[in-house]
């Protein structure tokens, strides 16, 4: 900034720095995104090359059906991201709910009221955390943190430690469903993305979120109701955390206790490699997808090359470094910092 | 009838006084600066009229009202804009929507949902931004972009666009560059001759020579002396503000 400033003469005009007047592409989240778009791109072109495998209906049916839920978790995480918050407790969250409407659905209970008991459950889990954040002031990641062993814990109770079958046929027949050759996970996920995408982008509550995770003191001080903001992200993280357990359940046709174990982290991981910033303020729908694609595309290729999952392991890690170094190579650039 | 006044303003922390009955008048269309060394009470005065403190004892004015503020929010609604020290803007929202941040117009999307009025609040800022010849290029652009001044004039602009009674600039030009210091100070003039009553806060004796209209110096809690900036230099600011002219007078 200081460099900058330095340049000034007073016959000049203030002029901003290029980088800030690229609206039309920021419009559309680059430039993190697009490199990570890119980067899916190739993988698929190149295993489209290289395998025969790849380019089957079957393959492509399972990749979507893989990101589908990925995604949905990693939407929800986004929120708490965007307000500088976190939220580890989802993975467990979406077995927890499993396990819960599994049990109320082989308990006779119908699959509309199963689905909406569920849907308050994640209610209840995301106010109790915003309630322990806010109020109590206990620092997100660790309440989370207790929240990801704790509702775990729950998950295996409610399931007397062992997965809960005999659901209804009608959910996996859901689950196995195509519309148009999409599978109906794959739609779930575009619903849920385009309303969570509308909120952040059009309505004042995702525009509060970006500006209480962008700097909360401008936030309160613009009378903006703090609380409401912290209550929205994290019931938006548990709500979504509870579709995607039900429709995993749904997927597998069993409420599993032992279903999403460090998806807290691979939803995180996607979030930031499409672009959202662990500091808040930053990060989109679209790119937490961007994201959740890649991800889905290296777990595929690897299984279908047959490469060790250790590897894919740490091609993952050293992908998620690279990926946020760039970043802030490119952000550092933009604020003129040299 | 003055714009604002403060009579007999106190606040103490703990054992500490740290206003010890200040009185003040600002009228509508003036700038007003306080200066003052360090800990003279300059901060903690207009935290008070800003609605961040509330008084031990005293008054405030504001028209023909008395007010005691409950919350920053409470004195903003009133009409009172503070820019402060750090800005307060959020970085990874646009000029316009940090101008309008808390204050959104809305409209229905499809006749049913409550969504912001983007295409309005680009229209109003790109005037606004326009009038204050600022030279941020576009309303869209995001604030962490922004230099130091253009930074400030959005923060200005804020106040202006809200149509404040009373803008107080606490130390605008601290982190500027001299070319955006004349900025700042342009448009401070500009909010006075718009009919708004500037406080500026500063401690760069020439800058406030320059800016303001009438002068008040604060030494340990209280104002020692008010004065028209014409009337006056920077040797006699100085004396008041280190006390020098009041230890002469006890001598005396």
């Amino acid at each position: 900034m200081a460099s900058h400033d330095a340049n000034l003469s007073p016959g000049r005009v203030l002029k901003a720095p290029a980088a800030t007047r690229t609206r039309p592409m920021r419009k559309w989240g680059l430039p993190v995104e697009t490199l990570v778009l890119g980067l899916t791109l190739l993988l698929w072109i190149v295993m489209a090359l290289t395998t025969s495998t790849f380019l089957t209906t079957n393959n492509l049916v399972n990749i979507l059906r893989q990101v589908s839920i990925d995604s949905i978790i990693a939407f929800g995480v986004l929120f708490p991201i965007l307000i500088r918050g976190i939220d580890l407790s989802v993975g467990s969250v979406v077995a927890l709910s499993g396990v819960v409407c599994a049990s109320l659905l082989t308990a006779g209970v119908p699959i509309p009221l199963a689905i909406a008991l569920t849907l308050v459950l994640g209610v209840a889990i995301g106010s109790l955390n915003a309630f322990s954040v806010y109020r109590l002031g206990i620092p997100a990641f660790i309440i989370t943190l207790a929240g990801l062993q704790a509702f775990r814990g729950g998950a295996f109770l409610v399931s007397d430690g062992t997965s809960v079958f005999g659901l209804p046929r009608a959910l996996s027949t859901f689950a196995r469903a195509e519309w148009l050759g999409i599978p109906s996970l794959f739609w779930s996920m575009l619903v849920i993305g385009l309303v969570l995408h509308f909120i952040l982008s059009r309505t004042r509550t995702g525009r509060y979120m970006v500006a209480m995770g962008s700097n909360h003191e401008s936030a309160r001080r613009a009378g903006i109701n703090i609380k409401r903001i912290v209550f929205f992200a994290y019931i938006v993280s548990s709500v979504t955390a509870c579709i995607a357990g039900m429709l995993l359940m749904a997927r597998m046709s069993i409420g599993s206790p032992t279903a999403g174990v460090a998806y807290e982290l691979n939803a995180i991981a996607a979030a930031v490699v499409g672009g959202a910033s662990l500091f808040g303020g930053r990060g989109s729908v679209l790119g937490t997808f961007i994201g959740a694609l890649l991800f889905a595309t290296i777990a595929n290729a690897a299984n279908l090359l047959g490469i060790d999952s250790f590897w894919q392991m740490v091609a993952t890690g050293v992908l998620i470094a690279t990926v946020v170094y760039v970043d802030n190579l490119h952000k550092r650039r933009q604020s003129g910092v040299k | 009838m003055s714009l604002l006044e403060v009579k007999d303003l106190k606040k103490r922390f703990g054992a500490v006084e740290v206003l010890c009955g200040v009185d003040l008048t600002l009228e509508a269309g003036e700038v007003l600066a306080v200066v003052g060394d360090n800990g003279a009470g300059k901060s903690t005065l207009i935290k008070h009229i800003s609605g961040v403190y509330r008084r031990d004892g005293g008054e405030i004015t504001l028209g023909d009202e008395a007010v005691d503020f409950d919350s920053p929010k409470e004195a903003r609604r009133a009409g009172i804009e503070t820019v402060y020290q750090d800005l307060a803007l959020a970085d990874e929202l646009s000029v316009g929507a940090n101008i309008f941040l808390g204050r959104e117009p809305v409209r229905r999307w499809l006749g049913l949902l409550p969504v912001i009025d983007r295409a309005r609040i680009q229209q109003e800022t790109q005037r606004l931004i326009d009038s204050i010849e600022s030279h941020i290029p576009d309303g869209a652009t995001t604030v962490a972009g922004l230099s130091g001044g253009q930074r400030q004039a959005v923060a200005i602009a804020r106040a202006l666009y809200w149509d404040a009674k009373v803008v107080i600039l606490d130390e605008p030009t601290a982190a500027l560059a001299v070319m955006e210091r004349e900025n700042v100070i342009k448009l401070s003039r500009m909010l006075a001759a718009k009919g708004v009553g500037v406080i500026y806060i500063g401690h760069n004796l020439v800058e406030i020579l320059e800016v303001a209209d009438r002068i008040a110096v604060m030494y340990r809690g209280r104002i020692v002396h008010v004065t028209r900036s014409e009337e006056t230099t920077q040797e006699e600011l100085i004396k008041y503000m280190t006390g020098y002219s009041e230890r002469r007078e006890t001598a005396a």
